[in-house]
């Protein structure tokens, strides 16, 4: 027997970035318990369509929780209320039959609205390119087991490299600060030897990077821990505040 | 008259052949690659590690992704592993010539011999260049490189990352393409469909791409074009593929001339989650990695209603331990997959309509102890508890038979340029070295051979040969050709105006692909599937809705365009399976099987790659590109 459920969904609309936006609530019946949030999204496009309206924009792709393309609140949560959870993997058996659910686009000036619950994170991306990379051109690299790897060291690396650049720590912050995002990355190269030659140079430089696109500072508030769907511990922020001051002790 | 290039295979030895074909290739003087511009279309493993290396040679690099990040390319779902050549214990082999062997056979020797052996001598060479890269693959206690067994191997040689290789490898080329993006060296243009190509007395010299968010169409002018777009699968709209991926650039590309090689190869994954809504949009994969500690079994009798847990040993069938007893559960995926689907047919399967099997993780769990089997697939269950709502470390898990992968794709020769001079292809998006049937933990290999050690240097050996004298104005004309081809195409679709929103049309188009073509064929559903396709074109193109938005962004003219191509290709698919009468790997023609249900292969007439040629408005050409093997001669697949 498939359970079906009903639901009011709040979804903030807007058409671009310069025009003004507002709720719309949408009421929907008769849905699947089987189906994922993304899934009753697909749904209600569907009416909208028939129904000649536009129907609602969100970024999504691979739905299976890797390719971090999805990603908004759902009432006030990024990604929704499931631990370790993007909002594709959200399925509808853990909401409430009858509850309204408030969908809205991550909101910080870094990730500015393309439209409805699209924003644009292209800031991750450049986060990455002030640093975030190991300096070896192709072909021109030892044989692989020239690196011993204890396997805590690669697992702990391994860890902070499952970041999906989906956003959701920077959209929980109350400073919209990238510092687990960007300590992430910094933490899975400066762990392993491969990444040693520049580790203090590409701490301090994706660290300069997050204040030039507008990131706020961490004031150690760990929502970005609790909204990573990855469960990327905050400790590697401390770590990478060290980095950075080891950096200014050496360079300065 | 038309007839099919030369596939440019090398001659004498094999083994050692691409060193000797490399080192002979002509070069480019650095100070000219700095005025040689080349487009590529795709940002997954190949299409990022290509671009990256380009850009490190010193040639000017446009990336194109419809993505917002390169960082979402499809190839980051990868889940079990990528293989390489790995000396084998106390026998002084390096693995290349197992693994050579084991992907040939693996694809039933519908693959070019030489393309296997040199996939198998630079795979090592891969995992150098990722783990320098800083790749976090899993390790041994002695700090060494850990591998693990995959399906069709009887050998341990797949390098892993967890449930998350693919994932790894991709940030591993993204951040050496961000490298080079931070170097000038690569311009990254996201939020873009590639829908046209540009040509100029037959070379193909630029792309049109329509901007995402804003609905511009652009011209893209270069000196080569490489497209690393990725598979067909979702022509089933239900598979283990991203939503988005589609076929329409290779599809544009066929039919602007470039050949299409075994369109019908497509591998149905045993491992999936199975449909369980009308609404549900994928299929989602669970690592064939598991089929190493998980045993596949069903009830042995039929329709047996009760509890997993309730069935004792003696009532359960380990079916493929059974038939298999060397391979048991590792038989390859084809294998697998038509067990499995023969079986639930016959009133034995599981779950939502009796199309599940189940995958017990039970001995494993009882031998090994549950933190272990959580080390190793600890996202993969926590994925499929999300998904199906039960826990796998307590219920066997229910699995079904998936679209996945497609191994056909557009014809290239040895040096991976299509029939189209100037037009690489590279990834799961051309025909090499997979033939009829992938091996597992091959398709990662076989991207970033691909991107990082062969087409890097057969471009710049293409380009070496070329003048570029064209004049600027031919170009501007092509591109304005093309331009106009494209704007008719958007116009064309919008004015429909319809009733119906374009999924409709895609899971229709998906029910009659996996019907009439899926794990197994015959002639006569390939034939009333292709009446049904054809049905289903005209319907879509005379009802289809979607919204009228000039300017903005307006997914459902991304979708329409890429479900009006997959319509296309979907009939060229069983055209192709239609024409090929025999069974080899994942193509199995119910027509030619044995007393005891295997494939049955006809290397007299069928040992070849068949190359489709378009025709506007009439019938595809077949050109045929006959194989031949002088080191390992065709036998037939044996997993007993």
């Amino acid at each position: 027997m498939i359970k079906r459920i009903s639901l009011t969904l709040r979804i903030w609309r807007q058409e671009s970035h310069c025009s003004e936006g507002k709720f719309e609530d949408y009421f929907m019946k008769d849905l699947s318990t089987n189906l994922s949030l993304l899934e009753a999204l697909d749904k209600l496009n569907h009416q909208l369509i028939v129904k000649g309206q536009r129907p609602v924009n969100f970024d999504h792709d691979c739905r299976e929780g890797i390719c971090g393309s999805c990603g908004f609140l759902v009432n006030g949560q990024a990604h929704g209320p499931q631990n370790a959870t993007t909002c594709c993997q959200l399925y509808l058996r853990k909401l409430q039959d009858e509850s309204t659910l408030t969908l809205e686009p991550w909101r910080t000036k870094t990730f500015p609205i393309i439209q409805d619950l699209v924003v644009d994170r292209s800031s991750l991306d450049r986060l990455i390119v002030s640093g975030g990379f190991c300096s070896v051109d192709t072909g021109k690299v030892p044989d692989a087991n020239e690196f011993k790897v204890s396997q805590q060291q690669a697992f702990s690396a391994f860890q902070t490299a499952t970041c999906i650049g989906c956003g959701a720590c920077i959209a929980s912050c109350r400073n919209s600060s990238a510092s687990l995002f960007t300590a992430a990355k910094i933490a899975h190269l400066g762990q392993l030897p491969q990444g040693q030659l520049s580790r203090l140079k590409r701490a301090q430089a994706m660290n300069k990077q997050m204040f030039i696109e507008g990131f706020g500072s961490c004031s150690n508030n760990l929502d970005c821990e609790a909204s990573c769907p990855k469960e990327i511990s905050a400790n590697w922020i401390s770590w990478m505040n060290n980095e950075v001051r080891q950096y200014k002790k050496d360079f300065s | 008259m038309t007839h099919l290039p030369d596939p440019c295979l090398p001659v004498g030895a094999l083994s050692g052949s691409w060193e000797r074909v490399r080192d002979g290739l002509p070069s480019i003087r650095p100070e000219k690659k700095d005025g040689l511009k080349i487009v590529v279309v795709g940002a997954g493993l190949s299409g990022s590690s290509v671009s990256a290396t380009l850009a490190e040679q010193g040639y000017r690099v446009t990336l194109i992704t419809y993505h917002d990040s390169p960082r979402r390319a499809h190839s980051v779902a990868a889940q079990g592993g990528i293989n390489a050549a790995r000396p084998i214990r106390d026998s002084g082999l390096d693995g290349i010539d197992e693994l050579f062997k084991d992907t040939l056979r693996g694809g039933d020797f519908r693959a070019r011999e030489a393309s296997c052996r040199r996939l198998a001598e630079i795979s090592s060479s891969i995992i150098d260049q990722c783990v320098a890269q800083g790749v976090p693959f899993a390790r041994e206690y002695s700090g060494e490189l850990a591998t693990r067994r995959f399906g069709g191997a009887l050998l341990s040689r797949t390098f892993y990352a967890r449930g998350q290789t693919g994932q790894q490898l991709l940030y591993g080329a993204y951040q050496s393409l961000m490298r080079q993006v931070a170097n000038k060296r690569v311009e990254l243009l996201p939020h873009r469909d590639v829908i046209e190509l540009i040509k100029v007395n037959g070379v193909v010299r630029g792309v049109i791409s329509r901007n995402l968010l804003n609905g511009e169409l652009e011209a893209h002018k270069a000196n080569a074009v490489i497209l690393a777009t990725g598979g067909y699968s979702n022509v089933y709209f239900l598979s283990t593929n991203s939503i988005k991926s589609n076929a329409s650039v290779i599809w544009r590309a066929h039919r602007q001339g470039a050949f299409f090689a075994n369109p019908c190869f497509t591998q149905i994954h045993p491992t999936c989650i199975p449909s369980g809504d009308d609404f549900q949009s994928k299929l989602t994969l669970m690592s064939e990695s598991l089929r190493n500690d998980g045993r596949i079994w069903l009830p042995k009798k039929a329709h047996d209603e009760r509890n997993p847990s309730n069935i004792p040993e003696i009532d359960r069938d380990y079916f493929l331990e059974r038939l298999y007893p060397s391979y048991g559960n590792m038989v390859p995926r084809d294998v697998a997959s038509r067990r499995a689907k023969e079986l639930c047919d016959s009133g034995f399967g599981v779950g939502v309509g009796g199309r599940s099997i189940y995958l017990d993780l039970r001995d494993a769990i009882l031998m090994q102890g549950s933190d272990v089997i959580k080390s190793k697939y600890g996202n993969l269950l926590e994925m499929y508890e999300r998904i199906v709502g039960e826990d796998p470390y307590l219920m066997p898990m229910r699995i079904y038979p998936a679209p996945h992968y497609t191994m056909g794709g557009l014809w290239v020769d040895y040096n991976l340029m299509s029939n189209l001079p100037g037009l690489f292809v590279l990834g799961e998006a051309n025909c090499t070295v997979h033939g009829a049937n992938r091996l597992g933990a091959n398709a990662l290999l076989q991207c970033l051979g691909d991107g990082y050690f062969i087409a890097p240097y057969s471009i710049a050996a293409w380009l070496a040969t070329q003048t570029f004298t064209s004049n600027w104005k031919q170009i501007d004309n092509a591109c304005k050709d093309a331009l106009s081809t494209a704007r008719n195409r958007i116009d064309g679709l919008i004015k429909v105006n319809g009733e119906v929103p374009v999924d409709n049309f895609h899971r229709e188009l998906g029910d009659i692909m996996i019907k009439r073509c899926g794990i197994s064929r015959n002639k006569n559903d390939l034939r009333t599937g292709l009446n049904e396709v054809k049905t289903l074109q005209n319907k879509f193109h005379s009802q289809v809705r979607i919204p009228p938005l000039e300017n903005s962004p307006n997914p459902e003219l991304e979708k329409a365009m890429r479900v009006a191509d997959f319509l296309e290709l979907a009939q060229l698919i069983l055209v192709d399976a239609h024409s090929r009468e025999e069974s080899c790997g994942a193509h199995f023609r119910e027509e030619y099987q044995s007393a005891e249900g295997e494939a049955v292969r006809d290397d007299k007439h069928f040992a070849h790659i068949a190359a489709w040629e378009y025709v506007e408005g009439g019938k595809s050409i077949k050109h045929l590109e006959n194989l031949t093997f002088k080191e390992f001669p065709p036998s037939t697949r044996c997993y007993q």
